[in-house]
């Protein structure tokens, strides 16, 4: 119910709804994380009203995103075609003279690369699933595959950016953000967004922190980099010679000197900072819990793989993803770098998949045995896929693959989700042949799972009303449970 | 305000809310103006629920109907025989009412599918009565030139000091508001050096104010801070937000480019309080001034301080056109305060600008030299053609103002045209490969004709439009930034949006008079910051009464003084400078103060020079925040937490948001941690008592006397405190070893760790990141 009464608060400013409420403000600082805007006064106003729009299938998110694009054609999307025609040229009826990047556009020749791991069928749907995912393979029955994912960008940098933001240029809210925006938090002592980063040894392409921007909402909506080191929080610790009771009272001090001074000025914002320190203090305590795996029994050590000790790694990112959407964290995004095999791919993509393979079911199997699979969407995919053909020379046991917006893989599981196989490609892995999902329908059934219209979420900026998928997007209703 | 148990707290929630009904019901039984307004009632309700449909978008046009203007409006409707819109007079047979107040989905508008209806009963109601007084349609005001008007009489004639108190307080009047007294001298003085300088006063000098303090004093203090070389940094903060300043190239490789002379530059000009229809004029175009000086074509750096792409494999017209349709946006958001990008793809939803009179202004920009890829990171160069090179001869000689060392020459990515004219055409959908209907170069028509004959149809042409004193637009446009940085608002609340969709002034004559002025004024930037520090209204103080909460809690009105957080940069300045470490060099290349470890490489793609963050040493680590490296991936993120701009495009307003983050910088930055125990150690050094050095930390930071309560707050602490590192309870060594600056051994460890505790405590008060 105060959460309700608070909702009806968002058309007010902060200032108005802190003097309208003429009280102590016990949970003003919960306020601003549950309520967005609350706390911003400023004219770009909310234009919302009863969310969630209905009832969510998910709760939260785990976002599980390989950075540099993997490769489908190694991993999802099964084209025996490709071995049988390998090194002849990509037929000019099927390439259809779409752009290519300028690292083989100029190529003279575009020979098919058929791809060197064997596949095989797996799960009561008999997806095909490449040997180098033999963990994934295990859990395959939780997964929806989405093999016709398709995007406009054929560069890194855009593509990423459509994918977080919904555009490919321009300082547009993350979706975390939207849906920190939307939703809010649901532990008071915790960021609405997290974010965690990884790399693997495979080609780098880095990641930027406008991918996890606010945008033009307030930034309370921007993600909290986490890590899974001694500091998981910029500037979270105490320093040196300082501990919890002695942080207590230093702040007790602050806010005594804080309230006189409130005496002077009856500005509610005094008060309102009172309470960001209190918040502060609890996240002292609250986030070295959560992010503290040295707790975790030696089963869930096994499960996700020895790596999950080491801070940094994707395995150790994966397990502190768990924690923090176990303690309510609405959206947890992961960026695992090295994907962009543009050359020497076999090799590359065994030790991407090595890195990642195991953490990536675990988290799977690990929701699913604590009864939270069923409210948590978990997201695993890149920024677009590659090439059928060879990048450079090909050689019987060697090939690169140039970057291929027109159709990849992706796979969605748990919250909402019918697990299943979505979506047909050509037989050339090229083109998509059937039930094309475009980024904006991806983001409009992500939102909907959430329980959000993707048309009602918005938020009127510099004289428009922004959505996360602009103004296209359709829920794929054949992926939804 | 007393301690409530939960239960109270809970009602109290529920009688909030319940009042926020009350209110709401009160307003919508308020009083309609006598005489409607189109601009100020009307225009905001179409555009908002009806010009998405029914506006100058041609594409979008349902039922080919519009109503932005009088003929269509009035015309019959094409759907509907017999029926009209809107008849003047008429509000019953008007088709419009019908529509707006009809339950029938099928009927009514907006059509439930917008999701943006329906109507309030207000605005039926504002809707009704002018259609009743006629449907008197008017120009948008913004593009209407601005006049001066007369004063209005104001019957509190003890308040006004100069003409905008007049403005102010007959608003306030209006609204049932009395002008708040005086601010303390003291408070004055905080207000502004924070507002020319950016930096607080020292101790010493906010004594002798208070002690001297009078209307002479009060002027005198505004001429010493207009003329301190720290007034070009404090605006450039601002101007850096707008000319989207980085120390990087952006994108996945994000390289080092060294546009920081061009930074210099804007804090020399305003320094020399360059008129600002010359600032402009050389940044927009610079370059094709006859005999173009080097420091006039360093300035047109404004231009081509966007990102650029390093990224193997791009397609170059690709991107060429992305710089393009950023210098625009900077261009129209940061100087005419118009969003224009919806017409990159189609005609403008809300305001009068096509898709075509788009592409006329890119056409200004798209001679540019610049190539749209000059090769990958591997190739990478500190600036990108065309390059201006300034010599150390001609940083000595001509560009003092550029703080180089003897490193030889340095590049600036500028402005430059080709020789022969490329082509512009309209790009379809926006999409970079798919040209359409070739234009010519043009400025926005909607704003103020552009004379072929006056103008010359290029860059230099559009900056003289630009400054020209018929443009309605430029001179309110600078004239509420500067608002903005004084009140924390604009006369104009959306500071980048005049157009229809934009808040409508809340003074429009106060802007109008404010912009007028300044332009009768040659531009003098001085001169109208010294008219608003001057006035009544500003020198009001902050205290906020419970009467103001109940009227006017956004402060619209100005009936006292704001309270403003501090901007980010702002902060750090404050930190530094009143523990002494600030280094107060003027401009040079950016520096990198500490920052938590793995950031930056953490990110990378692991290419370019700014893959480790290599932390600055010595002088460098105590810069103002304005010198502060800006890597576009990955900002400063103490500078990011406190709401700084990330750069990625040209900015015009920030938040100010609270966070709990905000307070972990407060308390643990080593910045933060390093001044507290600098300033601590100072003070022990020059052996005063314990409340001596409380007061001097006080007042040093806070910019006034502690009461006597808060001095016992203070002095218990201390004492708490050093009974704590006397008795090894907490570790004296440890806390104190925290940055690079050295510890004073000769002083006693569990001394200066208690002040230092202090200090640090004094800085996280709310009070000390804030003015007010």
């Amino acid at each position: 119910m105060e959460k309700e009464l608070l909702e009806h608060g968002l058309n007010m400013n902060r200032r108005k709804f802190l003097s309208r409420l003429s009280i102590g403000l016990g949970s003003v600082a919960l306020g601003s994380l549950l309520i967005p805007d609350l706390f911003s006064g400023d004219d770009e106003e909310a234009i919302m009203a009863g969310l969630p729009h209905f009832a969510p299938k998910a709760k939260r998110v785990i976002y599980l995103f390989q950075n540099g694009a993997p490769s489908q054609l190694d991993l999802y999307d099964y084209k025996p075609k490709l071995r049988e025609m390998q090194g002849q040229d990509l037929p000019a009826s099927i390439r259809m003279g779409q752009r290519l990047t300028g690292m083989t556009a100029n190529q003279k020749a575009f020979p098919l690369a058929g791809s060197r791991f064997n596949f095989n069928q797996y799960g009561e749907h008999g997806m095909w699933l490449s040997e180098l995912l033999p963990y994934t393979s295990k859990v395959v029955d939780d997964i929806c595959f989405i093999r016709t994912l398709y995007t406009e960008a054929i560069n890194h940098d855009p593509a990423l950016t459509f994918f977080q933001t919904g555009a490919q240029v321009g300082n547009r809210p993350s979706m975390g953000a939207w849906l920190s925006y939307g939703l809010g938090s649901s532990n008071k002592n915790l960021p609405a967004f997290c974010v965690l980063l990884s790399k693997g040894k495979g080609n780098s392409q880095g990641v930027y922190s406008k991918l996890w921007t606010n945008g033009f909402l307030d930034s309370i909506h921007q993600g909290v980099q986490f890590s899974s080191g001694e500091n998981p929080v910029l500037y979270l610790n105490n320093p040196e010679g300082i501990d919890k009771a002695d942080r207590r009272k230093m702040l007790d001090q602050v806010a005594k000197l804080n309230e006189e001074n409130y005496q002077n000025f009856g500005d509610p914002e005094i008060k309102a900072k009172i309470q960001q320190y209190e918040m502060a203090y609890r996240m002292q305590t609250a986030i070295p819990e959560v992010t503290d795996i040295s707790k975790e029994p030696e089963s869930i050590v096994k499960l996700y793989g020895p790596d999950c000790l080491v801070p940094g790694t994707y395995a150790a990112n994966c397990l502190l993803a768990r924690k923090l959407s176990e303690s309510g964290v609405r959206f947890v995004q992961l960026y695992h770098q090295g994907w962009d095999a543009h050359d020497n791919l076999p090799s590359q993509i065994v030790g991407q998949c090595k890195d990642t393979d195991q953490a990536s079911a675990a988290l799977i199997t690990d929701l699913k045995q604590r009864g939270l699979l069923d409210e948590t969407l978990v997201i695993w995919g890149g920024e677009f896929g590659r090439t059928n053909y060879c990048q450079g020379v090909l050689t019987a046991d060697n090939y690169g693959r140039d970057h291929h917006p027109r159709c990849f893989t992706i796979w969605m599981a748990g919250g909402g989700i019918k697990p299943g196989v979505y979506g047909e490609t050509d037989e050339f892995g090229y083109n998509i042949a059937s039930n094309p999902v475009h980024v904006h329908d991806f983001h409009a059934t992500a939102l909907h799972l959430m329980g959000l219209d993707h048309e009602k979420l918005v938020y009127k900026h510099l004289g428009r009303r922004y959505r996360l998928t602009d103004v296209h997007g359709n829920v794929v209703k054949d992926i939804v449970a | 305000m007393p301690k409530i148990n939960f239960l109270a707290y809970f009602l109290a929630f529920f009688a909030g809310f319940c009042l926020w009904n009350a209110c709401k019901s009160a307003n919508g039984a308020e009083e309609l103006p006598d005489k409607i307004s189109y601009n100020f009632h009307i225009r905001p309700i179409l555009s908002d629920k009806c010009f998405a449909c029914h506006g100058p978008d041609k594409n979008q046009q349902k039922a080919g109907l519009r109503l932005d203007m009088a003929e269509a409006a009035y015309a019959p409707l094409k759907e509907t025989s017999g029926a009209f819109a809107i008849v003047p007079g008429h509000p019953e047979s008007s088709e419009l009412i019908k529509r707006i107040t009809s339950q029938d989905p099928d009927y009514q508008m907006p059509t439930p599918d917008s999701h943006l209806g329906p109507l309030t009963e207000r605005e039926v109601k504002l809707l009704e009565k002018w259609i009743r007084q006629g449907a008197v349609y008017e120009k948008h005001w913004a593009f209407l030139k601005p006049v001066k008007t007369e004063l209005p009489k104001v019957s509190n004639r003890s308040f006004p000091r100069n003409e905008i108190d007049h403005f102010t307080v007959a608003k306030m009047s209006e609204k049932g508001l009395k002008p708040n007294p005086v601010a303390q001298p003291e408070q004055l003085l905080k207000r502004l050096s924070l507002d020319l300088t950016g930096l607080l006063p020292t101790a010493s000098e906010t004594e002798n104010f208070v002690q001297q303090f009078s209307d002479q004093t009060y002027e005198q203090a505004i001429d010493r801070l207009l003329a301190s070389p720290h007034f070009g940094e404090k605006l450039a903060v601002h101007w850096m937000d707008i000319s989207r300043y980085s120390d990087s190239y952006g994108y996945q490789d994000d390289n080092i480019r060294s546009q920081w002379p061009y930074r210099d530059w804007v804090i020399h000009a305003f320094n020399q309080n360059m008129p600002y229809d010359q600032f402009l004029t050389w940044q927009l175009a610079g370059d094709m001034l006859p005999n173009a000086s080097k420091e006039q074509v360093l300035a047109t750096a404004f231009l081509r301080n966007h990102k650029y792409t390093e990224e193997g494999g791009v397609i170059p017209e690709e991107y060429r056109v992305e710089y393009n349709l950023d210098k625009v946006k900077t261009y129209t958001k940061g100087v005419l305060a118009l969003t224009v990008e919806c017409a990159q793809c189609h005609d403008h939803k809300y305001d009068p600008i096509t898709q075509q009179d788009y592409y006329q202004l890119y056409a200004f920009f798209n001679n540019s030299k610049e190539p749209g890829f000059e090769g990958d990171v591997s190739t990478s160069k500190p600036a990108k053609t065309p390059i201006l090179t300034l010599s150390d001869a001609e940083v000595k000689e001509t560009l003092r103002f550029i703080q180089k060392k003897d490193t030889g020459a340095v590049m600036v990515s500028v402005m430059g045209e080709l020789d022969t004219l490329r082509s512009t055409f309209i790009l379809q959908r926006g999409a970079y490969d798919k040209p359409g209907a070739r234009v010519k170069a043009k400025a926005l028509e909607a704003v103020l004709t552009f004379d072929s004959l006056q103008y010359p149809a290029n860059r230099f042409g559009l900056a003289q439009w630009t400054v020209s004193k018929d443009n309605p637009l430029t001179a309110r446009v600078f004239v509420n930034q500067i608002w903005q940085e004084i009140f924390g608002a604009g006369l104009v609340k959306t500071t980048g949006d005049f157009g229809m969709q934009g808040n409508l002034p809340t003074h429009p004559e106060l802007l109008d008079w404010l912009a007028v002025d300044f332009m009768e004024h040659q531009w003098d930037i001085k001169r109208l910051l010294k008219q608003i520090l001057m006035s009544a209204t500003y020198r009001q103080s902050a205290e906020v009464t419970e009467h103001h909460l109940q009227t006017d809690p956004d402060n619209l009105y100005l009936a006292r003084a704001p309270r403003l957080r501090l901007k980010a940069e702002f902060v750090r300045d404050m930190v530094l400078k009143t523990s002494g470490l600030l280094v107060q060099t003027i401009g040079g290349p950016s520096v990198k103060p500490y920052q938590p470890k793995g950031l930056w490489e953490g990110a990378t793609s692991g290419r370019g020079v700014l893959k480790t963050y290599e932390q600055d040493k010595d002088s460098s680590l105590y810069r103002r925040g304005l010198y502060t490296f800006v890597k576009l991936t990955l900002p400063p993120p103490s500078m990011i937490l406190f709401d700084a701009s990330n750069r990625d495009q040209c900015e015009v307003k920030r938040a100010r948001t609270n966070t709990p983050l905000q307070a972990f910088i407060m308390m643990n930055d080593p910045t933060v941690l390093e001044a507290s125990r600098v300033f601590a150690q100072r003070m022990l050094a020059e052996q005063g008592s314990l409340t001596d050095n409380i007061n001097r930390a006080f007042q040093t930071i806070l910019c006034r006397k502690p009461s006597s309560k808060e001095m016992g707050i203070l002095e218990t602490y201390y004492k708490d405190q050093l009974a704590q590192f006397t008795g090894h309870k907490l570790d004296a060594q440890k806390t104190l070893a925290v940055g690079d600056s050295p510890v004073n051994k000769q002083l006693d460890p569990a001394a200066s760790a208690a002040l230092m505790k202090v200090v640090n405590t004094i800085y996280n008060l709310e009070e000390a990141i804030t003015k007010s």
